[in-house]
């Protein structure tokens, strides 16, 4: 995997396991976390910071249900779907969490053809990770739709405390933008993989700075956390 | 002691990580404006900060004009008052502190100190810059926006922040400013992403965190609360961006208005104070933990002394983010919450008393016996302790519920936190910024100019802020433009308002001497060499002053020792370099990965 983490050369030295391993990272030189490149500890760290920006949003949602002194909308029956001549709750939240799962195991798969350096499947992989994360959003799309005819307002719905549109277009909204920047970079690095700008050196056209295939695996990390995300936003939103 | 004696120096491993790609630029635009330099981005952080913060300055000079001599200035009306107080706050936390010491001193002074070429990522960096920029643009459009800049109070309390009785309320004003928030985080964001990841994965061989000045130390520290207290305010922000422009009842609860029912129904204006202080009580130490580093750095070298208690020193930054995280609600004591609460809110806020407490104790313990220069950064790191200190006390005051309650609200409050987290961390900058100029321009800033900038800034905010004090425990209140006939405050209070307001406009007019001295000394000051402080850290041995694209010369330099050799007994120098491999390994045993040191030329100079 050397060349994965190119200009970042595998820690080779031996270190002791455990707690005692854990101390002497952080007391050596040059780098805390041994074998770990710059992009992905970036990455690591800004998906931290971005649990805090999802737990507030989480948090003061829940604020909000529980301190409420109006009913809250039931999302069994609120985002359920009429088909086939009977309400199949929930339905249209269970295909969406499906889709986004399933592009969850795509980019590992594209991660791990990374790896063995075979551009054409990666490549595939990845496009298919992107169309899957289309739909997961044009299925958003579909449901907001479908909410707003009904009469859910960030100010006002139907059945209850106002706070259920305002916090549902909030969070599913700020979660879909992260799925689109997502698909957004996933079609720019599979378009790199394709060309094979991770072979030949080819400079970015914004950072002037050569590629590496790495951007494959820091790519799969934040797709797997906005995965992540959608399991707690479905825990609490929908089937609380 | 630590690292003292040159033993190790044979153990120096090998680099992990190959030279940096850097971009090299071809134009003047490239290299000067869309720069990729960490060190010009850092100059352009901190001008931009400083232009914003002369504009905050004026504002504090029409307030106290208002104050010292209500009714004098037909300009200034309640609503321009309250404008004024709003973004003087504002700017002065985020867009001057927050922005110049992480976004100035630490893209300067963080690949330097670290013996890094440059940010991990130069490019986001620069973004980071623009952006910030943009903030700043954003909020400067509010003031020329109708009806003018929100005059909420920096806090920004919903529900009045976003109600039309507030200036700005229901016009463009706090939409503007919730924008340049959302924009200030995201900037911050990309910066403090490469901050954190070149402290803890761009070092060089030889430097482990235990060997890095505190001043890394202290920006790191502050960067990574940064990153995890900024995402409430960020998320704060867009739900009040959403009450007040669709509709929706965050924070809104039922009310009425200028007579009126408001469409807002069921939101928690408390819920937004909790969001408010979690990212707002760290930000106070994300202020104050960039000073502490830096003086720590400021100490040690113009006493000629090893900093006492180095590991205590690190681990009482740390302690403090830590703890910072669970005081917020300190803040809250009158907005009403279980007494519970303010008993743990209280017991943890005196608790991070312990960890600034030792901070002090080992800035004295460094002075002790030491060899005392008092130079300009020597006078601002001993205005800095003093001042810390007498701000700290009437923390005490305040974290203590019983008798928060009577002074909250009051002008004490005013003093307190303009004491510790105003004056204390711009001395510190001031301290910096004529310590680290040399480095950034060749040439040294002006000595008389500066003297009587210290003299007069250190005393006039004593003899603003010690009034202050008193002014609040008679009971006067904050954010009022005039206190007009109130039968309980003393017409001492008035005198003492006009006296405040001459030492304000004296305090503000030695500002600009610093300005003018900043522009004229980058002409006309003496020359200083590449270590005019003889200060041992790495960024005083780069191959050149200002130092060049890449900050080191060919090979980066290896770190054999701790920041602090100063006045080590049988050295032939009062300091030793980190890149110095001491005399027992000069001609000794070959370290391992390569060259010895590879310091600029004339580094061991000497006093230049």
């Amino acid at each position: 995997m050397a060349e994965t983490t190119l200009g970042h050369a595998d820690h080779t030295a031996p270190r002791p396991p455990g707690l005692r391993g854990f101390i002497a990272d952080w007391s050596s030189d040059q780098r805390a976390f041994k074998g770990v490149s710059w992009g992905k500890a970036m990455m690591w760290i800004f998906l931290l910071s971005d649990t805090f920006i999802f737990g507030c949003f989480l948090l003061s949602y829940m604020t909000a249900r529980m301190s409420t002194v109006v009913p809250w909308p039931n999302p069994s029956e609120v985002f359920g779907l009429h088909l086939f001549g009977q309400n199949i709750p929930l339905i249209l939240i269970a295909i969406m969490t499906f889709v986004l799962i399933s592009s969850s195991g795509t980019m590992a798969m594209a991660v791990n053809f990374g790896y063995r350096r075979d551009r054409r499947k990666t490549a595939i992989l990845m496009l298919l990770t992107a169309v899957l994360g289309a739909t997961f959003v044009g299925m958003q799309a579909f449901e907001w739709t479908k909410l707003i005819s009904e009469g859910v307002r960030p100010w006002e719905n139907p059945w209850g405390a106002a706070q259920f549109g305002s916090t549902f277009f909030m969070i599913t909204g700020f979660h879909g933008t992260h799925v689109t920047i997502g698909v957004i970079f996933l079609l720019i690095v599979a378009r790199k993989v394709w060309r094979g700008d991770y072979e030949t050196g080819e400079r970015g056209f914004f950072t002037s700075r050569r590629g590496q295939y790495e951007s494959v695996e820091i790519m799969g990390l934040y797709w797997h956390f906005v995965d992540l995300v959608w399991v707690f936003i479905f825990a609490f939103f929908y089937l609380w | 002691m630590v690292d003292v004696t040159p033993h190790g120096a044979d153990l120096i491993p090998p680099a992990e990580v190959g030279e940096m790609d850097l971009y090299h630029p071809h134009s003047w635009w490239t290299k000067y404006v869309f720069s990729q330099d960490a060190k010009v981005i850092a100059i352009q952080y901190s001008g931009t900060a400083l232009a914003i913060g002369l504009v905050a300055l004026v504002l504090s000079w029409l307030m106290r004009l208002q104050l010292g001599f209500p009714g004098t200035f037909d300009f200034i009306t309640p609503e321009a008052y309250y404008q004024f107080m709003t973004m003087h706050g504002m700017i002065m936390v985020i867009y001057l502190l927050t922005a110049l010491f992480l976004g100035g001193f630490g893209n300067y002074l963080i690949p330097l100190m670290v013996g890094a070429r440059d940010m991990v990522f130069p490019y986001v960096n620069m973004l980071s810059y623009w952006i910030y920029l943009l903030a700043v643009l954003v909020l400067v459009a509010s003031f020329f926006a109708p009806g003018g800049p929100t005059g909420a109070g920096w806090t920004l309390y919903p529900p009045q922040a976003i109600l039309s009785g507030t200036p700005g309320g229901t016009g463009p004003g706090i939409i503007l400013m919730l924008v340049s928030l959302i924009l200030f985080i995201i900037g911050f964001t990309m910066g403090g992403l490469n901050y954190v990841v070149t402290v803890l994965q761009g070092r060089t061989r030889g430097m482990t965190l235990m060997r890095l000045p505190l001043t890394v130390w202290g920006i790191f520290t502050a960067t990574v609360m940064a990153l995890l207290a900024f995402p409430a305010l960020f998320v704060a922000c867009v739900m009040m961006l959403f009450d007040r422009a669709i509709g929706s009842s965050f924070f809104m609860p039922a009310i009425v208005e200028m007579g009126e029912q408001s469409p807002h129904n069921g939101g928690s204006p408390i819920m937004f104070q909790h969001l408010f202080w979690f990212f707002g009580h760290p930000e106070v130490y994300i202020v104050a933990l960039p000073a502490f580093g830096i003086v720590s750095d400021l100490i040690s070298t113009h006493a000629r002394k090893n900093i006492f208690g180095y590991r205590m020193m690190v681990w009482a930054i740390v302690g403090i983010g830590a703890l910072s995280f669970v005081v917020w609600a300190h803040h809250m004591y009158v907005s009403g919450m279980h007494p519970y609460f303010g008993f743990f809110f209280a017991t943890t806020t005196l608790i991070i008393a312990v960890p600034t407490a030792i901070k002090v104790y080992n800035w004295v313990l460094t002075l002790w016996r030491g060899d005392i220069h008092l130079t300009i950064p020597m006078l601002f790191a001993l205005a800095f302790i003093v001042t810390f200190v007498n701000g700290g006390l009437t923390g005490l005051f305040l974290g203590n519920v019983v008798v928060d309650v009577p002074l909250s609200d009051t002008m004490f409050v005013v003093a307190h936190f303009h004491m510790v987290m105003g004056v204390a961390p711009i001395m510190v900058v001031f301290g910096a910024v004529y310590h680290w100029y040399p480095k950034m321009t060749g040439r040294m800033l002006n000595e008389w100019m500066g003297r009587f900038h210290f003299w007069v800034t250190f005393i006039g905010a004593y003899l603003i802020f010690f009034p202050m004090h008193y002014v609040g425990l008679v009971g006067v209140p904050r954010r009022y433009p005039e206190l007009g006939d109130t039968a309980f405050i003393p017409p001492s209070v008035h005198t003492l308002n006009e006296f405040i307001t001459v030492a304000a406009l004296t305090v503000g007019f030695a500002q600009l001497v610093f300005l003018f001295n900043l522009f004229w000394s980058i002409r006309h000051g003496k020359e200083a060499g590449d270590n005019p402080w003889r200060a041992t850290t790495l960024e005083w041995q780069t191959a050149g002053t200002p130092p060049p694209h890449g900050n080191f010369g060919k090979e980066l330099p290896v770190v054999y020792r701790w920041a602090y050799d100063y006045s080590v007994p049988g050295a032939p120098e009062d300091f030793i370099a980190q890149n110095d491999p001491g005399p027992a390994t000069q001609g000794g045993p070959a370290t391992r990965g390569g060259p010895a040191t590879q310091g600029g030329p004339a580094t061991q100079g000497g006093p230049a």
